[in-house]
């Protein structure tokens, strides 16, 4: 044999390789087949090593490395599965820190990864040299630099360990360029666990005994879940519990979904612009469970005035969540899951018929005094809440939405119908305005046979326009609905609601987004007249391909009903 | 609630990065770190950094919980202090001549159980290891005769508490899948 050819072999044999094709192999066995990303020089090795893999790993050039963090959690959220990204170093990093930041305070699961200049460059200010590991630091659950390509399997496969378990959340993953050329004998060993890391504490049998004696001897007994029930897949198991103690239980919007909108003990939404009765009840109960939710203070309005009467139970998996709000009375530390499958066998059968009724009453008065309205308004000027109710109308009611951030937002959270899990994609915690199209994209691309609708603000809609380019590009099925007031509604509903109706900056003058929707190809109309509301979305919805529909909403329409800032959950105003 | 002064004990895997990780948990809630020290442990490859904040009891716990999640902080503790023994070190640069045998300024030295470092001909080098309001004293009293240069060291911290680092790095590692 010739020289070369032996190498070549003894390279196969020992599994010689790049770091690049370290990155790319390490993906592809912890069973990444779908990631997101922008190229630039830092990281082009990686994707040179990528147009080798391209039947196991399909990457998805995103048109702004915003949409490529947006779009892998979109993905995560609709599949439950680890979020991927990639960006070159510099300004590529520097576009990830938003998606970073938005998936951390949402707990969802991604990898990041980023070129990274030479290592003997690092500090000296070279080119698209940006300390990324310095900057996601405080948005991170993890970060680290890999300058060897013989660190990257583990640097990788501890990155999906640490993003995956536990409280999910984002990691980013540094990679210098002569890692990336550098040679590494692959071996890849799943990451089991360290010891300066407790992804789930153990669950103690005393603190649940403590819950189920609340529990059990509670009169008016309220659960507010949140997104731990999803990320733990726990929703058999909460639907278990509730059924068996027959106790009303609200959502956050991250826990929106979970349990099925019709479900006779779901009674709604708590926060902000949440239900009347959920939020009036809360400082009515007696005993107030909380699981897998945080208390955030859109939940929570005034913190020295909520629940105060309530002894408080809080199921969650994050020590540190405990008492960071609202001081609780027991705290259950542990998964969702589990917890929920053991409490539910020490818990006794109960209903709470009256005290269903009294949520029953109350919102009772919010249809009449604001729901009715929203839904099937007397006026000509559509509003949002009717847009949505007739994609519940005309629908399954086993759509996926995403949302971006805004009215349009709480509309949907208050409005959607849901049969299934995993359906409400949304920024919660971040609030971040241009989530929607990209996140869209990904949950469809993760999610290819259900039916994906984002439902955007025009303010929002053109933050991350440019991610149009990729649906043209993917021709992805996405349905996008534009509900447009041509205001930055929510900021102009607080302007006219708390600053004297000061429209500063709020009102936009929009271009036609039907043409701009045209040039990339996708299907459109646009919607201006009610009467042609109930036929353009059966039209959306049976289109075969990506539909954008633009329905003109009331210019100052208000969502209520809302609890002002500053305000306790229980003065929720209705108008 | 009152503030108080509590000394925050941080064990963390010995890596890059780790420590601007812990200081950002301080910083975003715009708490100011009185001293900080940063050592090896007892055991191999676990680092410890004593900091000394002065905060609510009900804020600290909220802290050290957030600091304690941090992958790679091994364990984080807050105490009192009377639930530790701690040390500082000051070191002192003054003028040879003012410590002339018998002269008020040595007397000051001796009295303190100041030890001296370093003599030169134009400054001599003082160490005075104490709590901070010990070093202090000794610097008010010298300050009139004229100090050159003054440092003092971040406090170190050891706990009463028996529980020992080596037991609760065993039990982490016992939770590790094999
Ligand atoms: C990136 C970002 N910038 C600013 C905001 C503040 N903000 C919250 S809602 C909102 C208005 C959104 O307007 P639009 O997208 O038109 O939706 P609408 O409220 O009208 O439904 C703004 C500016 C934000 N949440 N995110």
């Amino acid at each position: 044999m010739e020289t070369k050819e032996i190498k070549n072999k003894v390279r196969k044999e020992q599994q010689l390789m790049t770091g690049a094709q370290a990155v790319v192999h390490s993906l592809i066995a912890e069973g990444v087949d779908l990631m997101f990303g922008y190229p630039g020089g830092a990281i082009m090795p990686v994707y040179d090593a990528l147009y080798d893999v391209q039947d196991s790993l399909t990457h998805v050039l995103t048109r702004h490395e915003q949409g490529a963090t947006h779009a892998a959690q979109g993905y995560a959220r609709a599949t439950g599965k680890v979020g991927v990204c990639i960006a070159t170093s510099g300004p590529g990093a520097t576009n990830l820190i938003t998606g970073i930041a938005d998936a951390q305070i949402d707990s969802t699961p991604m990898v990041c990864i980023t070129g990274q200049v030479a290592s003997h460059l690092l500090g000296t200010d070279a080119f698209q040299e940006t300390d990324v590991i310095g900057i996601s630091m405080p948005v991170t659950k993890w970060n680290f630099q890999v300058t060897r390509a013989e660190e990257i399997p583990m640097a990788i496969a501890k990155a999906f360990y640490i993003a995956r378990t536990g409280k999910p959340g984002p990691v980013l993953v540094d990679i210098t360029k002569d890692a990336q050329f550098g040679e590494v004998a692959f071996n890849y060993v799943p990451f089991k666990g360290m010891r300066s890391y407790v992804p789930t504490p153990a669950l103690e049998m005393d603190s649940l005994t403590k819950a189920a004696a609340l529990i059990n001897t509670a009169k008016k007994p309220f659960i507010l879940f949140g997104q731990g029930v999803v990320l733990s897949g726990a929703e058999e198991e909460f639907k278990t519990f509730i059924e068996k103690t027959g106790i009303p239980s609200a959502w956050t919007i991250l826990g929106l979904s979970a349990l099925n909108s019709d479900h006779y003990l779901n009674v709604g939404m708590l926060g902000m612009h949440g239900n009347y009765a959920p939020n009036k009840m809360t400082n009515e109960c007696d005993v107030l469970i909380a699981i897998g939710m945080r208390f955030d203070d859109r939940v929570t309005g005034d913190l020295s005035r909520y629940a105060t009467q309530a002894k408080v139970v809080h199921l969650e998996i994050d020590p540190a969540e405990i008492d960071k709000n609202v001081k609780t009375d027991v705290a259950v530390l542990g998964d969702a899951k589990e917890t929920l499958e053991e409490l539910t066998k020490i818990v006794d059968q109960r209903e709470h018929a009256e005290w269903l009724a009294e949520f029953r009453a109350l919102e009772q008065e919010e249809i009449d005094t604001v729901i009715n309205e929203e839904l099937s308004p007397k006026s000509d000027v559509m509003t949002m809440g009717e847009v949505i109710h007739q994609i519940n109308e005309v629908s399954d009611q086993k759509n996926i939405f995403v949302t971006d951030v805004g009215q349009h937002q709480m509309i949907a959270c208050r409005y959607a119908k849901f049969k299934q899990s995993r359906s409400m994609i949304t920024s919660g915690g971040l609030g971040t305005m241009g989530f929607c199209l990209p996140a869209a994209i990904g949950a469809k691309m993760g999610m290819p046979n259900s039916q994906v609708i984002g439902i955007i603000g025009d303010g929002g809609f053109q933050m991350t326009i440019q991610e149009l380019g990729t649906i043209f590009q993917c021709k992805t099925a996405v349905k996008i609905v534009v509900l447009n007031n041509e205001f930055l509604g929510m900021v102009r509903q607080w302007q006219e609601l708390f600053f004297d109706k000061r429209y500063a900056s709020t009102e936009m003058v929009n271009p036609d987004f039907q043409t701009i929707v045209k040039g990339y190809g996708i299907a459109t109309k646009k919607v201006i007249e009610r009467a042609d509301l109930e036929s353009s979305v059966k039209e959306m919805l049976a289109h075969d391909g990506s539909y954008f529909l633009e329905v003109m909403v009331g210019k100052e329409n208000n969502v209520f009903p809302m609890v002002p800032t500053g305000a306790s959950v229980s003065e929720i105003r209705l108008k | 609630m009152r503030k108080e002064r509590f000394t925050i004990s941080i064990f963390t895997e010995d890596i890059v990065g780790i420590l601007n990780r812990v200081t950002i948990m301080f910083t975003r809630r715009k708490i100011n770190v009185e001293s900080i020290a940063a050592s090896e442990s007892e055991i191999k490859g676990i680092h410890r950094y004593t900091i000394v904040i002065t905060e609510t009891e009900d804020l600290v716990k909220k802290l050290v919980l957030q600091i304690d999640k941090q992958v790679e902080v091994v364990k984080a503790v807050y105490h009192i202090d009377s639930e530790i023994v701690y040390q500082e070190i000051a070191l002192y640069k003054v003028a040879t001549s003012i410590l002339a045998s018998g002269g008020k300024a040595e007397r000051i030295v001796r009295a303190h159980n100041a030890r001296v470092l370093s003599v030169e001909i134009e400054f001599t080098v003082l160490e005075k290891t104490g709590h901070k309001d010990e070093t202090q004293q000794l610097f008010e009293e010298l300050e009139p005769y004229g100090i050159l240069e003054f440092v003092r060291s971040g406090r170190v911290a050891i706990t009463k508490p028996m529980r020992t680092l080596d037991s609760i790095v065993k039990g982490l590692e016992d939770l590790v899948e094999k």
